[in-house]
């Protein structure tokens, strides 16, 4: 038995290690990118502009990764963009789910009219197409941090609403949940002390592919010129801008791109890898 | 009718207007067990449900009393009704694999209500919850109460379900079904352990199951219920002795035994259950005790 549930894991725990490697790298890259950094991220340098990487003949010391075409380096741009795509993630990924999961909860739990109301602008929303959704509320809001997060939660508690709604919905219905009740727990002691904690393991899962999709959304703002500014380094605007010149110079392109790709798929991996974490039957 | 719970012409119905229980009277005196006795789908746990304030979503009470130590739950206000339940009863519920919450260690569970809802020290809690854990007799409660539900059999969590109800002395113990959900060995234990504690501890019990040999070996008086009427009421002896209505009888008769291997399963004919049908639409049924 002990051994069955041992094999169980294995797969997993490489995954868990792999996903987290990665956010791990990430982070102490976004943290100390002002001292890993070779150049500063936005210094133009037209002698230097379209620079391969290291391995291909014709690179230059200092643009390990090359550099694009105004001569910036695209190492260094991919470092401080790794800060703005960790706070977005970060922020707007934990917002969303606060948000989310709360509506989702009493919805789930006390039914009734808390239940019609939250459930009516679930469907409204579902109705919005999320990226022109986004866009419009940065036509509002206008360009920045703040207004990408709050768009980013804005749009996306739903997820977040809809899921923990059916869970709460499902855990209310077990016999447990009437034990609580029948013992003269107050309803939202049950709520919180008998409910919560059966749904955390999906809100977990669900939090880190919000952070996944939180940087995903924050390079699509970008890739519109809608994000931050247009002369801050993020992933988005990098590609936007590698798109361009792909045939010169693939290097600006394809490393921001397999950034992203590592980081969503990661943020998913690891979320995947958590969850039997916190679940007591596969723990 | 004075028992320490009686329900008077309880209705209770569906969204849609029809009625799953319909002026259903019953009466559990102090310290003794009322069998409730009826098909799937005839309304006991629903009786069970509704005097506990646990009735699914959107299925509501629409008449009746339910007396509980000398008060109508349903006067109360949705908040003192709870407390009340809370002070003096308490459930076994039917399914142990779900009763008990899978996220949470065994002792916590028996004694937050303890502590939290009813003010005890830790300390006292967690010796009641053993002391209970051992009239129920399970080996090392100590190392049970640190364990996750997934961890132990179902007959072992039906126990501390029961050792659950029983922790705060309840002067009445609704039992939905406690044995459906085990196998017959494990039954007859857990059976024998709920009609020891009850005697043990004089509580008044309200026993729902569909099982008459169950009824027969535990139960003090009980009430057979048909389509969410009552269709009889009676003490145990007079019931298994001289069954008044059509249906008891051919409940009765269907009763397979040992003593006769050769004879052959009967059920409740087409006549009687057309009766039935009749009868519960058109006559006013009369109660019996």
């Amino acid at each position: 038995m002990r051994d069955a549930r041992g094999d169980m894991r294995r797969p997993l725990g490489l995954r868990l290690w792999l996903s987290g490697g990665w956010l791990a790298l990430l982070v102490l890259g976004a943290v100390f990118a002002p001292v890993f950094a070779p150049q500063d991220p936005l210094a133009q340098d037209l002698f230097a502009s379209r620079l391969p990487p290291f391995w291909v003949e014709g690179s230059e010391a200092g643009y390990p990764l090359g550099s694009d075409s105004l001569g910036r380096d695209v190492l260094s741009r991919m470092l401080y963009g790794a800060q703005l795509a960790l706070i977005v993630a970060l922020v707007a990924g934990t917002l969303t789910c606060l948000i989310g999961a709360t509506l989702g909860l009493i919805a789930g739990y006390y039914r009734g009219w808390p239940d019609l109301i939250i459930s009516r602008f679930i469907e409204i929303w579902m109705a919005f197409p999320p990226v022109l959704f986004a866009i419009l509320l940065i036509a509002v809001l206008g360009t920045g941090l703040s207004s990408i997060i709050i768009a980013i939660v804005v749009i996306d508690w739903t997820r977040f609403a809809r899921v923990i709604r059916a869970e709460a919905m499902g855990e209310s219905a077990m016999d447990y949940v009437a034990s609580a009740q029948v013992s003269g727990r107050p309803r939202f002691s049950t709520m919180l002390k008998e409910i919560l904690p059966n749904v955390v393991p999906t809100i977990v899962v669900l939090l880190t592919l919000e952070m996944g999709i939180a940087v995903i959304v924050e390079a699509i703002l970008s890739f519109v010129n809608l994000s931050i500014s247009t002369d801050s380094p993020t992933w988005g605007s990098m590609i936007s801008e590698g798109r361009t010149s792909v045939h010169q110079a693939w290097w600006v392109l394809i490393f921001p791109l397999f950034a992203l790709f590592l980081t969503v798929l990661s943020f998913s991996q690891l979320g995947e890898g958590l969850k039997d974490r916190f679940d007591p039957v596969l723990r | 009718m004075n028992g320490y719970l009686t329900v008077k012409n309880l209705s209770v119905s569906l969204p849609n207007g029809v009625r799953i229980l319909r002026n259903v009277s019953l009466d559990v005196a102090a310290g003794q067990v009322h069998g409730l006795v009826g098909e799937s789908g005839a309304g006991k746990s629903m009786i069970g449900k509704a005097v506990l304030g646990t009735l699914p979503h959107k299925i509501e009470i629409t008449g009746g009393e339910i007396w509980m130590d000398g008060v109508d739950l349903l006067k109360l206000t949705p908040k003192e009704r709870r407390k009340k339940i809370g002070a003096i009863a308490a459930l076994i519920p039917q399914d142990p694999l779900t009763a008990l919450n899978p996220s949470k260690r065994i002792g916590p569970q028996i004694t937050s209500r303890l502590v939290e809802i009813l003010g005890w020290s830790q300390q006292n809690a967690t010796a009641r919850a053993i002391e209970l854990l051992e009239q129920v007799h399970i080996p090392d409660p100590a190392r049970v109460m640190r364990s996750y539900p997934h961890e132990l059999s179902g007959g072992m969590r039906q126990r501390i379900l029961i050792a659950s109800a029983f922790a705060a002395e309840p002067k009445l113990i609704i039992a939905d079904e406690p044995t459906t959900a085990l196998d017959v060995t494990v039954q007859k234990q857990i059976l024998k352990l709920i009609a020891h504690m009850q005697a043990r501890h004089g509580t008044a019990l309200l026993f729902v199951t569909h099982d008459l040999g169950v009824v027969s070996k535990v139960c003090d008086t009980l009430s057979v219920l048909y389509a969410g009427k009552i269709i009889e009421n009676a003490n145990m002896r007079r019931f298994f002795t001289r069954p008044i209505h059509p249906y008891s009888r051919a409940l009765l008769a269907a009763t397979p035994t040992y003593t006769n291997p050769d004879s052959l399963l009967t059920s409740v004919s087409d006549e009687i259950v057309e009766g039935l049908a009749n009868e519960i639409h058109y006559h006013d049924i009369r109660n019996t005790l």
